[in-house]
C-alpha cells in the first residue's frame, strides 16, 4: 500500500494533534477541549483505525485550490470504489456548487442500484452564519440536506458532539453531511473521560437532553443550543424551567425525544439559525402535529429562526438576523403567556 | 455433427443449382464449396492493418496492425450483435410503451464498449453516462436483467428501482443521469485504484456534449496532478442531443482537450482500433504515467433518446451512409469472412442464437412481475437496521431494509 501511504500524505496531518498517548497510571478526569481539537482527535483516531479513511477538500491537501464540483465528485467516486473519504468544504456555501454530486451521486446511488453500490462518505465543514462574512457565505444548509432521503445529516454543538458524531459518521456506511459551526471551533467544552476514549461514538439519530425542565421544551441544533441553555439559565431565575434538547442529528430526526418532552412540558419552542421557511423548525412542528404530542400542547408551537433575509454585513444588522438569547426568552414567554 | 449438417446443406443447395441450369452454377457451386467447409479449413488468426490514431503529446501511439484470432472474432461478433439486437428490442418495447421514461440507445456504437471491454480486465473499472446498456452487458449483466430493468420488473438488475440510466454491477458504476457528473466520479474510482495499489485502471466515459463541461476540466487537472490511473474516453458520436459538434465546441479535437494530458483519436467504428488503443492507454496508466484521453469517433443510429427521431438535425442520407460504409458489425463480419476466420453460415447461426436469446429475455422482461410494494422503502441506506419510511401521508409507512 505504498501508494496509499503517499496519497494519505497528500493530506498532511499538520492540522491534527499528535495522538494522546503516554503513560497514565489513573484514568483521566474530564478536561476542557475545543471543538476544533475534538474534531482533529476524531480524524486522527479514525485515520489510524481504518486505512481506507482519507481526507480531501479545500485547503486540506498540500496545494491551494478550490475545485469544488471536481473534488466532491472525486471523493464520491472513491467511496463507490471502496475507500472512506472525509470530504471537507471550506464552508457549506461552496457545497452548493457541488450539490449535484452530494445528492445525485452520493445520496441516491445506494437506492438506485438496489444496494449494489454503497457510498460511505462524510462531507463536513462549517455551516450557517459566521461573523461578518455576509450573504454568500452565511447560509444554513440543514433544511436543504435534511430534505433528501439517502443522506444522513448531523449537526454537532459541543466537543463531545463533534468528536462522537464525526467518528460515527466516518464509521457509517452511508453518505453523511456533518454541519459544523465556525464560531464554535474555538469554544472549549468539558469532555468526559468516556468521551476521550478512542471508541467514543455518539449515535446518529439520537437527540440529547442537555437540561431537564418542566415548563417548556426548547429544541435546537448547533450553536443555538448554547443560546437556549443561556436563555434557560436566565428564565430559571424567573421560575421558568426549560427543557433543552440538542437535536444532534437532523436526519434521521429523533422526534420521539421531542414528543416525550412536549408530553411533559406542554409547550414547544424550536430554535435554529437557518431561514424560517421550510426549515428544521417547520419540520418539527409538522411532525408534532401529526403525532401523539399534539394532544399535549397547551399552546401552538413557536419557531425562532434566522431572519428571512440574505445575511447583511454591518454588525448591527447581522446581529439582528441571528436568533439571540433575548429572542428565545421572548418566544418562551409568549408561548407560556407570561 | 457439423460435417453432417454441412453435407445436408450442400445437398439442399445442389438441388436448385441443377434446376437453375448453368447460369447460376458458378456462384451456386462456390456456395456449395463454402457450405461443405469444416473447422479445419478456417484460419486460426489473421493480421489486419488498422487506422493509425491521431496523437496528442505522445511520441508513439498504439499498434497499427492487430491480430484477430478466430475465437476472438466470434466473441466480438456475438457480443456486438447481442448489444445491437438488445437495443433494437428496447426500441420496440419502448414504442409498445412497455418501457417508459428515458431510453438512450447504443446501436451503432457497439465497437466502443466491446473494444474497450476486451482490452481491459474484469478487475478494472468502468463508469459511463446514460447511454449505458451496451456497457452494462459488456461488464457482465445478462440481457434478461437489462431488459427487465428497462421494463421495471423485480428481475431487473437493480430490482426495477433504477431504470435505463441506473444499471450497475461489480466494477461498473453505471449508468449516470446527470451529464458530466460521472467524470469526477471516475477519477475518484481511479484514485481508489491508485490507493489500493492493485494496478487497476478506471475507464471514465463521456460524450461530445459533456466534453465542454467545467467539472471535466476540474477533473483533468486533479487527475493529472495526482497522476491518477484514469482513462478519459470521449465517445464522440457527432451530436450532443440535437447539437452537432461544430455548433457546440470551439475545438472539436476532443482528444486534445485535456491539454496537458496526452490524447489519442481513435476510429470508434473499428473494434480492433478501439481494442489496440485501449490496450495502449491501459498500459500507459498502469505504468504510473497518469491519466490519458481517448476520443472514439463513433455514431449512433438512433436519436439522442427515444423521444428524438434523430432526423431533424441530421439527414437520413448521413445515417444511411454510416450504416452502409462504417457499421461496426459489418466491418468485423467482412474481415472475418474475407480472411477465412469464419463462414457466412456460422455467423448466421450466431445471429439466430442471438435473436433467440433476445426474444427469451424480452419474454422474461414482459412477464416478470413488477417489484412488490414493500421494495419501495428498501435500500435507502446500506448496512442499516430496519427503519420506517414515510409514504404519501403519515399513516402510510414502509419498512426500509438494507438487504432484500
Amino acid at each position: 500500500m505504498a501508494a496509499a501511504g503517499a496519497l494519505r500524505l497528500l493530506v498532511p496531518r499538520g492540522r491534527l494533534l499528535p495522538p494522546r498517548r503516554g503513560l497514565r497510571l489513573s484514568a483521566p478526569a474530564a478536561i476542557q477541549v475545543t471543538v476544533r481539537d475534538a474534531l482533529n482527535q476524531a480524524l486522527d483516531e479514525e485515520l489510524e483505525r481504518d486505512e481506507r479513511v482519507f481526507l480531501l477538500g479545500e485547503e486540506v491537501a498540500q496545494y491551494d485550490g478550490a475545485y469544488k464540483m471536481g473534488f466532491t465528485g472525486i471523493a464520491v467516486g472513491a467511496a463507490m470504489a471502496g475507500l472512506r473519504p472525509v470530504c471537507e468544504f471550506m464552508t457549506f456555501n461552496f457545497s452548493m456548487q457541488a450539490i449535484d454530486q452530494v445528492i445525485n451521486s452520493a445520496a441516491k446511488t445506494c437506492y438506485m442500484s438496489a444496494g449494489t453500490i454503497p457510498v460511505p462518505i462524510v462531507f463536513r465543514g462549517p455551516n450557517g452564519a459566521s461573523a461578518g462574512v455576509a450573504a454568500q457565505h452565511s447560509q444554513c444548509f440543514a433544511a436543504w440536506y435534511g430534505h433528501c432521503p439517502g443522506l444522513k445529516v448531523v449537526s454537532p454543538w459541543s466537543s463531545e458532539d463533534a468528536k462522537g458524531l464525526l467518528k460515527a459518521s466516518i464509521r457509517d456506511d452511508n453518505p453523511v453531511v456533518m454541519l459544523e459551526n465556525e464560531l464554535l471551533y474555538g469554544v472549549p467544552f468539558e469532555m468526559s473521560e468516556q468521551a476521550q476514549s478512542k471508541d467514543f461514538v455518539v449515535p446518529i439519530g439520537k437527540a440529547k437532553i442537555e437540561r431537564e425542565g418542566t415548563h417548556v421544551t426548547l429544541v435546537a441544533h448547533s450553536r443555538p443550543v448554547g443560546h437556549c441553555l443561556e436563555a434557560a439559565s436566565i428564565l430559571a431565575k424567573e421560575g421558568v424551567e426549560c427543557e433543552v434538547i440538542n437535536l444532534r442529528t437532523i436526519r434521521p430526526m429523533d422526534i420521539e425525544t421531542v414528543e416525550a418532552s412536549v408530553a411533559k412540558t406542554n409547550h414547544l419552542v424550536t430554535v435554529e439559525g437557518g431561514w424560517p421557511q421550510f426549515g428544521v423548525g417547520s419540520e418539527i412542528c409538522a411532525r408534532i402535529m401529526e403525532g401523539p404530542a399534539f394532544n399535549y400542547l397547551d399552546a401552538p408551537a413557536v419557531r425562532v429562526t434566522g431572519a428571512d433575509v440574505p445575511m447583511p454585513y454591518a454588525k448591527i444588522l447581522e446581529d439582528n438576523c441571528i436568533p439571540q438569547v433575548k429572542d428565545i426568552i421572548f418566544a418562551v414567554k409568549k408561548t407560556l403567556n407570561i | 455433427m457439423r460435417k453432417m449438417l454441412l453435407a445436408a446443406l450442400s445437398r439442399v443447395l445442389q438441388g436448385p443449382v441443377a434446376a437453375a441450369g448453368r447460369t447460376g452454377a458458378v456462384s451456386e457451386a462456390s456456395r456449395v464449396m463454402v457450405a461443405s467447409r469444416n473447422y479445419a479449413d478456417f484460419a486460426n488468426e489473421a493480421t489486419f492493418e488498422i487506422k493509425p490514431c491521431d496523437l496528442h503529446r505522445l511520441e508513439e501511439g498504439p499498434a497499427t496492425t492487430a491480430v484477430l484470432t478466430r475465437e476472438e472474432g466470434l466473441h466480438y461478433y456475438k457480443t456486438m450483435q447481442t448489444i445491437r439486437r438488445m437495443e433494437l428490442k428496447s426500441d420496440q418495447l419502448y414504442k409498445q410503451k412497455i418501457i417508459r421514461g428515458f431510453c438512450h440507445l447504443y446501436d451503432g456504437q457497439e465497437a466502443c464498449c466491446v473494444g474497450l471491454e476486451v482490452a481491459i480486465k474484469p478487475t478494472d473499472h468502468v463508469i459511463t453516462a446514460y447511454r449505458a446498456h451496451g456497457f452494462t452487458y459488456a461488464r457482465g449483466v445478462p440481457v434478461r436483467e437489462i431488459l427487465a430493468e428497462l421494463t421495471g420488473r423485480k428481475g431487473g438488475c437493480a430490482k426495477g428501482k433504477g431504470g435505463s440510466m441506473h444499471m450497475y454491477t461489480k466494477n461498473f458504476y453505471g449508468g449516470n443521469g446527470i451529464v458530466g457528473a460521472q467524470v469526477p466520479l471516475g477519477a475518484g474510482i481511479a484514485l481508489a485504484c491508485k490507493y489500493f495499489g492493485k494496478n487497476e485502471v478506471c475507464l471514465t466515459l463521456y460524450g461530445d456534449g459533456a466534453a465542454n463541461q467545467g467539472q471535466i476540466f476540474e477533473t483533468y487537472n486533479m487527475a493529472a496532478l495526482w497522476k491518477l490511473p484514469c482513462i478519459f474516453i470521449c465517445e464522440n458520436n457527432r451530436y450532443g442531443m440535437g447539437t452537432s459538434v461544430e455548433r457546440a465546441a470551439a475545438s472539436t479535437d476532443y482528444y486534445k482537450r485535456g491539454d496537458f494530458i496526452p490524447g489519442l483519436r481513435v476510429d470508434g467504428m473499428d473494434v480492433l482500433c478501439v481494442r489496440e488503443a485501449a490496450k495502449f492507454a491501459a498500459e500507459y496508466c498502469r505504468a504510473g504515467k497518469g491519466p490519458i484521453v481517448m476520443e472514439l469517433q463513433t455514431y449512433r443510429y438512433h436519436g439522442h433518446s427515444m423521444s428524438d427521431p434523430g432526423i431533424s438535425y441530421r439527414t437520413r442520407e448521413e445515417i444511411q451512409e454510416v450504416r452502409s460504409k462504417s457499421d461496426p458489425i459489418t466491418l468485423l463480419k467482412d474481415r472475418m469472412i474475407n480472411n477465412n476466420l469464419a463462414s457466412v453460415e456460422e455467423l448466421k447461426e450466431i445471429d439466430v442464437a442471438v435473436r433467440k436469446e433476445i426474444e427469451e429475455a424480452a419474454q422474461f422482461a414482459t412477464t416478470d412481475p413488477e417489484p412488490p410494494l414493500e421494495e419501495l422503502g428498501n435500500h435507502i441506506y446500506f448496512n442499516e437496521p430496519p427503519f420506517e419510511v414515510r409514504g404519501p401521508n403519515q399513516w402510510i409507512k414502509y419498512k426500509s431494509l438494507s438487504h432484500s
